[in-house]
């Protein structure tokens, strides 16, 4: 069932000349995980404020064409009623701290607060949010005193204790250690599997090959590709676009051209060029510790 | 010039130390890149090279300075420091006054200022958002704005925090152009990265720091190796590195063409 359906948008803020979304065509199922790539420009966090509803309530400019999210039409609607869906967490985290707060448990809890969320239930959502991104230690702390990858945590936490319908992440582990990061991909997913829709922005292509079930590469406001994360990632088309590849990815390619690769198929993640190199069957991935879902 | 860091000890104002004794040299010329676990306390160290934070206990010193004895203004001829977050740094209403600030600042003749100006502009390439106000740019140029307007100011050591994050292929590589370009100048270039790939390609030493303490320090290629070590403080070694582990080679390898070679021999 599609959660998610955009017919032909198009988008043009009112400062560009040109559009920066093109006849966007987009359907994402419930419970689905989907990742979009592209270079900078290419209108990645445009299409996440799309679907938040910032584009066109909040930021204006000319748009055709639908966006609908459970049935409603975003055009339709108020950005007040549309947030209730739909949550999004901004590219650069250390703009979403409301400032309101002294504590990083009271800006979590902000949200549901402004929602009318009974105290009792509310300390409940707020303690299994933040145990789920690593940062219960925090609670105490004040927004303000934290790191920067601490920052991104708590921005994406105030963001999933909504437990909204869709949730829209643009680039959730940016400021992210890697196993920071890879824990951000596994909670995702577990969400996705729990029903939650997601479309996360993405750089660190080799944690989308573990995790996302589709990848969208957009490139200039248009979708270049789209499909299951190997095929997609590994495209010549993403190579020739600037498209940022997973190192397994390039080398292997320049190993094919040796004859050390002799698969059709490249790989994305550790796992898959470790299988295409090995000359005798090399560990599961279980045994590593990279279990996928 | 060289920095010292001799027995550094940071305690935040809200009771938390973020650095538990830190001594390290950083010669003059050297490219280092800093990693470690969210709240190792990579930007606080950074911090204290410039003057933004001053020691709790222990000395900074910048050449012969003593940094607890000069004023920022004072250091920021010594050192540029590129915010991990840009906005916490810019504050005009077009590229081209964001970037003439710091060296006009510094009081440099204007032709001076205008040839460093020129040059950081194309070597981010920047030349043609002159007059764009960096709030009108998306955060990744806003970040690009951020390193062109610290290194207009020429000075011998200077700081990115961060600097790949959110940035492309292209992008990523015209950064790398910069820290080339630095080198060649014998600049000292230090870098806050997480991603250690990035790390592996452009820096010839890593320091790991783990819980305000330095975990790991010497030439990347054996740093980047240490794996379980690393772990401690969730790094992980570059993706190359790691396959290379994974099959079993014998050397340690961090970039492609190391791994070509041993791939090749076996
Ligand atoms: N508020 C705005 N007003 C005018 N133009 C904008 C605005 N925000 C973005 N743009 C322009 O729209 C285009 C797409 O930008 P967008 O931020 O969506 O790209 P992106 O793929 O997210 O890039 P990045 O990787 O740098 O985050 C760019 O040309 C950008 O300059
Ligand atoms: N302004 C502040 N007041 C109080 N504590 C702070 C402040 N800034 C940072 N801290 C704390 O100091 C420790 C070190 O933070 P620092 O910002 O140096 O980490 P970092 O290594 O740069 O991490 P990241 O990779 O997440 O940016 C963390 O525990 C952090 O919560
Ligand atoms: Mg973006
Ligand atoms: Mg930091």
């Amino acid at each position: 069932m599609a959660l998610v359906t955009l017919q032909n948008v198009t988008y043009k803020y009112p400062l560009t000349k040109t559009p920066v979304l093109q006849n966007i065509n987009l359907q994402v199922n419930e419970g689905e995980f989907v990742a979009v790539v592209g270079p900078n420009g290419a209108g990645k966090s445009t299409l996440c404020y799309a679907l938040a509803g910032f584009v066109p309530h909040f930021f204006k400019g000319e748009i055709s064409g639908s966006i609908e999210v459970d049935g409603k039409e975003s055009s339709k609607s108020t950005l007040d009623e549309w947030v209730l869906n739909v949550g999004l967490a901004f590219q650069n985290p250390f703009n979403q701290i409301s400032g309101a707060k002294y504590t990083v448990f009271e800006e979590i809890a902000f949200g549901l607060e402004n929602i009318g969320v009974p105290r009792s239930e509310m300390k409940a959502r707020v303690d299994e949010a933040m145990s789920l991104t690593g940062i219960s230690d925090l609670a105490d702390r004040s927004p303000y005193s934290l790191s920067g990858g601490q920052q991104q945590r708590v921005a994406l936490t105030s963001i999933l204790v909504m437990r909204p319908r869709l949730l829209v992440l643009d680039e959730p582990t940016s400021q992210m250690d890697p196993i920071g990061t890879r824990e951000v991909f596994g909670v995702v997913r577990k969400m996705a599997e729990e029903g939650m829709t997601v479309v996360m922005v993405e750089h660190k292509v080799e944690w989308i090959a573990h995790f996302a079930d589709r990848v969208i590469a957009l490139k200039e406001g248009q979708i270049l590709l789209e499909g299951k994360p190997n095929k997609v990632l590994t495209s010549d088309v993403l190579m020739e676009n600037g498209f940022g590849v997973s190192r397994y990815t390039s080398v292997a390619r320049e190993a094919k051209k040796q004859g050390s690769w002799k698969q059709d198929k490249l790989p994305v993640t550790l796992f898959e060029a470790a299988e295409g190199f090995a000359p005798t069957p090399s560990p599961s991935p279980r045994e590593r510790g990279e279990s996928k879902k | 010039m060289n920095i010292e860091i001799k027995d550094l000890r940071f305690t935040y104002p809200t009771g938390l130390e973020a650095l538990k004794g830190i001594s390290l040299t950083i010669n003059a010329g050297e490219q280092v890149a800093i990693v470690g676990q969210n709240g190792a306390g990579k930007t606080t160290l950074v911090r204290h090279f410039n003057g933004l934070l001053r020691p709790s206990a222990g000395s900074v010193w910048v050449g012969e300075w003593d940094t607890a004895k000069y004023s920022v203004a004072k250091l920021a001829s010594r050192v540029g420091y590129v915010f991990q977050n840009p906005d916490e740094q810019l504050f005009s209403r077009d590229v081209l006054t964001e970037v003439a600030f710091g060296p006009k600042n510094l009081g440099y003749a204007k032709d001076k200022v205008d040839e460093l100006v020129k040059r950081a502009l194309s070597l981010t390439e920047l030349n043609d958002q002159t007059e764009t106000n960096p709030y009108d740019l998306s955060p990744t140029w806003r970040k690009m704005v951020a390193l062109a307007s610290i290194i207009a100011m020429d000075t011998p050591i200077v700081i990115f925090d961060e600097p790949t994050t959110g940035q492309d292929a292209v992008s990523v590589a015209r950064i790398a152009n910069v820290i080339a370009e630095l080198k060649k100048e014998d600049k000292t270039v230090i870098a806050i990265t997480h991603d250690i790939d990035f790390c592996a390609e452009n820096f010839e030493r890593v320091i790991a720091l783990s819980n305000g303490g330095v975990l790991l320090d010497g030439e990347a290629h054996d740093v980047l190796a240490q794996e379980e070590i690393l772990a401690q403080t969730y790094v992980d070694p570059p993706q190359l590195t790691r396959l290379g582990k994974m099959l079993g080679l014998k050397d340690t390898v961090i970039n492609q063409e190391e791994f070509l070679k041993a791939v090749g021999q076996d």
